[in-house]
Order: C-alpha cells, then sequence, then structure tokens
C-alpha cells in the first residue's frame, strides 16, 4: 500500500468542504496533482495544497492508496465523502459529514468526529477512535434510506438519531448513545455497549437494536420473551436479553429491540 | 378606498394585517393626512402592529459606524457599505426575512447567491423543527378555509392562539360558521393539549394535560390506538390508558379534524420527532377518516420565505451558496450553527431581530462581525449593526406578498406613505443587489 501524507498547514475559521479528499481521487496523481485539488473555504475556492502540506505517492489504484491526515482536522467537512476502495486515516479529530455515502475502503478517525458522519453510508468501514456527534450514519434530510450497509464502529459515545431511517448495514458503539437511536429504521443493526437516555428504536419498523446499559423503552414496544446468547444479523451477543417488538406505534411492525438483564 | 364623511377621513377596507400567520384579510384603517386614526376587525396584537408605524422616534435616515460611533448618511452610501461587507466577506450569512414581503424575499435570495453566502430564515428558530419533520414523512395538510368550512374536530397541541393568533379561532376554525357547519361553534369539537391550562385550554370542550416533554410518548400511543395496537404502560405522559384509547376513538370517529401544532410541540425534548409523530398520526388517521395537521406559523410572512425559497433553491430555509450551488443541512447550514462554529464573518439581518431572540454565544459572534441591518425600528439589532438602513412597513407603508399559514398567499396592501426618503426593504435590497453585480 502506498502512503499520502497530508500535514494541515493553518485551517481557517470558515471551514473547509474537502470533498476531494478521497483515495479514489488521490490515486494515479502525482503530488502536484493531488495539492491542485479543489477545496472550498466559505465561498472561496482554493487547492487542497493551500491548507495541507502533501507528501508521500500515491499507487494507480484506489485499493492500494492510504492517506493519512497528520493532526486535527476538526474545521474540515466531508473527508472520504463517496470513498469506494482505499483507506484514509485521521490522527487528530475531524469535522462534520466524515465518510458521507461511504462504498466501500476504510476510514479510522483517532479522534473525534462531528455530526453527519457515515450519513447515507452503502459499503466499507468507518471506525472512529473517539466520540461520534449526531446523525451517525443517518439518513439525508427528507431520505426515507438511511445507511445501507457497511460497518461503523464508534469506540466513545455517539449523539442523537444515530442510524436514522437505517436500510441495512452495521453501527457499534462502545459507549453511551444519545436519544433516538435507530429511529425510523427499518433494516440492519445499531449495538450500544453502554446506555442511551431514552426512546430506541422510535417509529422502526424492521431491524433490531441491542441495548447493554440502561434506557427507558417507549410504551409503544411489547415484551417478547427471554432470550440467551441470540445470533443477530451474525453478530454473537452473550448473556441474557429481554427481546421487545415495535414501535408499535406503527402498523406491522417488526422492529426488535434487545435489553441486556 | 372611501371617503367616509362622518369621520372626514379615509378608510381602506379589506385590508391584511401584517403580523402573525393568520394573515387575517378583513381589516379595516381609518387613515386622515396620511396617519392612521382607527383599525377596526384586528385584534389588539394586530391594532397595535398598525398603530406602531406612529411610534416616536422612528428612525428615517440611514446609520453607519465611524469610529465606533454611529453617523447619519445617504441612502447610497450606506447601500454602497453594504454590499461592499457582502462583496468582501467569504462566508456572509443573510438572515430573518419573516416580516417582509416576498418580493423583498427574492432580492435577498439572489444577493445570497451573489456573494455565496448562507441564507436563512426565523424558521430555523422557530417551525424548523417542523419544516425537517415534513421531509421526513410528508405533510397531509389543507386550507384554512376547508377547516372553516369542514371542520367538526379541531385539535390545538402545544400552541395558545387566544395569545398568539388571537382570531385563528374566530376567523376559520371554531366560532365561524362553515359551509358544512352552518350551527358555527356548535357543530365542532375543540381538544387543547398542553403541559398548563393556557386560555384556549379554558374554551376548549376537552383539555388533555400531557406531562412536560412526553408529548413523543403520548402521540406514539395514540397512534398504536388508532392502529388497534396495545399501549404497554397504564398511563403515558400523565394521561391514562383508557383515556387514551377514548381520545383515539373520537379522532377516527369525527367527519373531518385538524391539529395545530405550535412550539409546545417543535421545540420541546423530542422536536422535529414529535411533528414526526404527529403528521404520522394524521396519515394514520386518515384510514378511518379526513384529517389534516397544520403548523401555528407566527410572523406574518414566514410560511412565504419558505415558499420563494424552496421555488428558488428546492429548499426552505438554511441555504448555503458557497459551493455556487444550493446546499442545505440545518444542523450546518442553520444560521445559529454557522455562527456558533464561528464560520460566519459578516452578515445581514432583515426583518428580524435576532441580538434579542438567539442564544448568548451566537449573539457574541454576531458582534464581532460586520452587520448590516434592514429593517422599521431600532432594535437590539440595530445597536450592534456597523450599517442600519431604516425600511418602511410592509403591508402598511408598503404592498408586498405574504402568505398566511396554509400556504395561501395574500396581497397585503399599503395604506399610507411612509416617511419620506425611507424605501422598503424590496428597494433596498434590489439597490445593494445592482451594486454589488456593478461592473461584473
Ligand atoms: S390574528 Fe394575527 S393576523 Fe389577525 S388581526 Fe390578529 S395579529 Fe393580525
Amino acid at each position: 500500500m502506498k502512503e499520502i501524507i497530508l500535514t494541515p498547514k493553518e485551517l481557517p475559521d470558515v471551514g473547509l468542504i474537502a470533498e476531494t479528499i478521497t483515495p479514489d481521487l488521490f490515486a494515479g496523481k502525482s503530488i502536484g496533482k493531488i495539492a491542485s485539488l479543489l477545496i472550498f473555504a466559505g465561498n472561496q475556492r482554493k487547492k487542497l495544497g493551500d491548507f495541507f502540506e502533501v507528501a508521500g505517492k500515491s499507487a494507480d489504484d484506489a485499493s492500494d492508496t492510504r492517506i493519512v491526515i497528520k493532526g486535527d482536522i476538526t474545521k474540515v467537512k466531508m473527508v472520504g465523502k463517496g470513498t469506494k476502495a482505499g483507506e484514509i486515516v485521521i490522527e487528530g479529530s475531524a469535522g462534520m459529514y466524515v465518510g458521507e455515502e461511504m462504498r466501500g475502503g476504510k476510514i479510522t478517525v483517532l479522534g473525534n468526529v462531528d455530526s453527519f458522519a457515515g450519513q447515507t453510508m452503502r459499503g466499507g468501514e468507518l471506525v472512529i477512535k473517539g466520540n461520534a456527534g449526531d446523525y451517525l450514519g443517518a439518513a439525508y434530510r427528507g431520505d426515507w434510506r438511511g445507511m445501507r450497509g457497511g460497518v461503523i464502529l464508534v469506540e466513545g459515545n455517539a449523539g442523537a438519531e444515530t442510524g436514522l431511517f437505517m436500510v441495512g448495514g452495521k453501527i457499534k458503539i462502545k459507549g453511551n448513545c444519545g436519544t433516538f437511536a435507530g429511529v425510523h429504521m427499518k433494516k440492519g443493526l445499531i449495538i450500544i455497549e453502554g446506555q442511551t437516555p431514552e426512546r430506541a428504536g422510535a417509529e422502526m419498523t424492521g431491524g433490531s437494536i441491542v441495548v447493554m446499559g440502561d434506557t427507558d423503552i417507549l410504551p409503544t414496544f411489547a415484551p417478547v420473551n427471554e432470550e440467551k446468547n441470540p445470533e443477530i444479523d451474525g453478530e454473537k451477543l452473550k448473556g441474557t436479553f429481554q427481546t421487545y417488538s415495535g414501535d408499535h406505534a406503527e402498523r406491522g411492525a417488526k422492529g426488535m429491540l434487545y435489553k441486556f438483564v | 378606498m372611501q371617503e367616509s364623511l362622518s369621520k372626514r377621513c379615509t378608510v381602506a377596507s379589506d385590508v391584511v394585517c401584517p403580523f402573525c400567520g393568520t394573515l387575517c384579510d378583513d381589516i379595516e384603517v381609518d387613515v386622515k393626512d396620511n396617519k392612521i386614526t382607527d383599525v377596526r376587525h384586528a385584534c389588539r396584537i394586530g391594532t397595535a402592529k398598525f398603530f406602531s408605524v406612529l411610534e416616536e422616534g422612528r428612525p428615517t435616515k440611514p446609520l453607519i459606524r465611524k469610529n465606533g460611533v454611529m453617523v447619519e448618511t445617504t441612502v447610497d452610501t450606506a447601500v454602497k457599505k453594504a454590499a461592499e461587507i457582502l462583496k468582501k466577506s467569504i462566508r456572509p450569512l443573510l438572515y430573518g426575512w419573516s416580516s417582509t414581503s416576498c418580493e423583498a424575499h427574492a432580492h435577498g435570495i439572489a444577493i445570497a447567491e451573489e456573494v455565496g453566502g448562507v441564507i436563512d430564515g426565523t424558521t430555523s428558530v422557530c417551525h424548523g423543527p417542523s419544516v425537517l419533520a415534513i421531509q421526513d414523512v410528508g405533510c397531509p395538510s389543507c386550507t384554512l378555509a376547508e377547516v372553516k368550512n369542514r371542520a367538526d374536530l379541531v385539535i390545538y397541541w402545544g400552541c395558545n392562539p387566544m395569545h398568539a393568533h388571537p382570531r385563528h379561532l374566530s376567523r376559520y376554525t371554531i366560532y365561524p360558521r362553515g359551509y358544512f357547519r352552518e350551527r358555527g361553534h356548535q357543530d365542532r369539537e375543540l381538544i387543547v393539549i398542553d403541559v398548563r391550562k393556557t386560555d384556549t385550554a379554558k374554551i376548549a370542550n376537552k383539555f388533555i394535560k400531557v406531562d412536560y416533554g412526553r408529548d413523543y410518548e403520548l402521540l406514539g400511543a395514540i397512534r398504536a390506538a388508532v392502529n388497534g395496537n396495545e399501549i404497554n404502560a397504564e398511563v403515558v405522559g400523565g394521561v391514562t390508558k383508557e383515556e387514551i384509547q377514548k381520545l383515539a376513538e373520537k379522532l377516527k370517529n369525527c367527519q373531518f379534524g385538524v391539529i395545530f401544532f405550535g412550539m409546545g410541540l417543535t421545540m420541546t425534548s423530542a422536536k422535529h420527532r414529535n411533528i414526526d409523530n404527529a403528521i404520522c398520526l394524521t396519515k394514520d388517521l386518515n384510514r378511518h377518516t379526513k384529517f389534516s395537521i397544520m403548523p401555528m406559523r407566527g410572523h406574518y410572512n414566514v410560511t412565504g420565505f419558505g415558499e420563494v425559497l424552496t421555488w428558488q433553491t428546492g429548499y426552505p430555509y438554511a441555504v448555503d451558496f458557497s459551493t455556487g450551488y444550493p446546499r442545505y443541512n440545518p444542523g450546518e447550514t442553520s444560521a445559529n450553527d454557522v455562527l456558533q462554529r464561528g464560520e460566519a464573518d459578516a452578515a445581514l439581518i432583515v426583518a428580524s431581530d435576532p441580538v434579542a431572540h438567539f442564544p448568548r454565544k451566537s449573539v457574541e459572534y454576531l458582534a464581532k462581525m460586520p452587520l448590516i441591518y434592514i429593517g422599521p425600528h431600532h432594535t437590539p439589532t440595530s445597536l450592534l449593526a456597523d450599517v442600519f438602513i431604516p425600511s418602511t412597513f410592509v403591508g402598511i407603508e408598503t404592498g408586498g406578498t405574504a402568505y398566511r399559514m396554509d400556504t395561501v398567499p395574500l396581497y397585503a396592501k399599503k395604506v399610507v406613505d411612509g416617511p419620506k426618503g425611507v424605501l422598503s426593504d424590496e428597494e433596498i435590497l434590489e439597490r445593494i443587489y445592482k451594486e454589488i453585480v456593478r461592473g461584473k
């Protein structure tokens, strides 16, 4: 695998839109070409090289290209948007929309990410070592098909409306999760190892949500039974779980909520 | 206008009240020597709006900040200065719009596109959550005329029209006689759901007190009952299961029901998910009867801004033109988010007062950047402005189109001339736009 190293210079307060930072666009390009890729700073059309030192070498193929970002890019939005192959490692925290519309490859963020990470993701792997903001793996505003495939792993906590309108894939959160996890979910799996205050699975019609920690279950969920070491979508869980079906505010809802007991 | 001999004044009739989203269009205004002397048919707050044009100390001259103090200047200089600020900015925020005409909106949007800015309306801090929910799950709505002529069950949820939209009940929902509701309020039932017994709740046939922040659960439980599903709690949000089931039956068995909702739903606990669930309840009810839902829009033309922005960009508020095409995502491109992340570097505020209403952190940022303010009054925002261009009152001193809360457009008439030399929002914005594109 060949590596391109991006070292952030001073980043402007207005924030950057950097959807060009993806292995798919870097592959087969010289350092000079990469440094001249388009980045928006507010309404200004700028070059990637204006804000990042670019070093290393890219492979001809995206799947052999790894982008390493050395430092904090909290002010940078849309890194890795639509990534199909290859790898991105962010050695700090990242801004909004990391891995938005991702279809393949892997993005690892060592710090935290802002809201809308992995929005409408279809494939690949998004690993966040810190915390995630709101709308992790969610749908775009007004879309009724959110995350369709791939895996999101958060080692810290996640915010509200994680997996909104989820129709496939997996989201695992090692820490706690905000309200409305899996709201309107139709398919797929969300595992919350910590607690989630309330309203998990609100208006869900399918899919599964597992909560290991505390949570208040909506009155429109119905207890089903107790299951030992259940296997859901290929994930083997250890322990005894009280299962609930719902959300019965909806007609014919087939969502499942697993609460660790 | 016609002469009224007894009073020796002119009477403007069928005037539209430019105050709240009810947009009453039956107001009569007496005018003598270009002064409003009486206002009839309007409610108290509407009447006060008409008389506010007579306010003492009303600003008539543009002001510009020089060495920290505001000094009088000409419209030309102020317009030039405003255009300069906007042209220089790399992330300008254009905010407000709810109390001006659609014609002014069109110019504002043109400016936003030209300068690659973020344009957002007061919807953002008001019914923004309703818009998000509508985009997620749709909106079975109707016009207020349909409510007037057909509704036999009216629900006000989390709103208090007796104070915020005083003529809503008398013009459209409860008291008027409609085509199919000949006996007026005797043919209708009013249910109010709120966290406290408001003045609207006091006149309701039924008041349901919901625990604070539990509207979402209550809505879900009513939906479950309507859909024939079990509710797994004896009490939901302070309302017993039995009562919820009775209510569900009542809703299913009316002929034409309508839910009006306000800030009590949009701005508490589940926010847009409250609206989402309320809309889904309306959809569920349409399997049994005819049901509609409508947000109680506040400012008289907040709906209009959403309409104009939508037909021009595809999105109703929080539109970001920085990349050259419209992008939309409240949470990123909404006014408070752009301010609190410290992104905006200049602001144009029109027909609203964010300094009085935004969170402190946002105001702190607003205070730091060059600020242009266009509006008829001195407000906390005008005090922070670097350029202040006073304008006329739309619907009183300038005509213009406004949209009622049910998205019916009405033309708000001019009844008196504005102060000499004071331009309308529309004219000022058009001149700023022309100044920006000049020489391009
Ligand atoms: S209800 Fe609203 S529109 Fe009607 S008169 Fe009162 S303030 Fe004006």
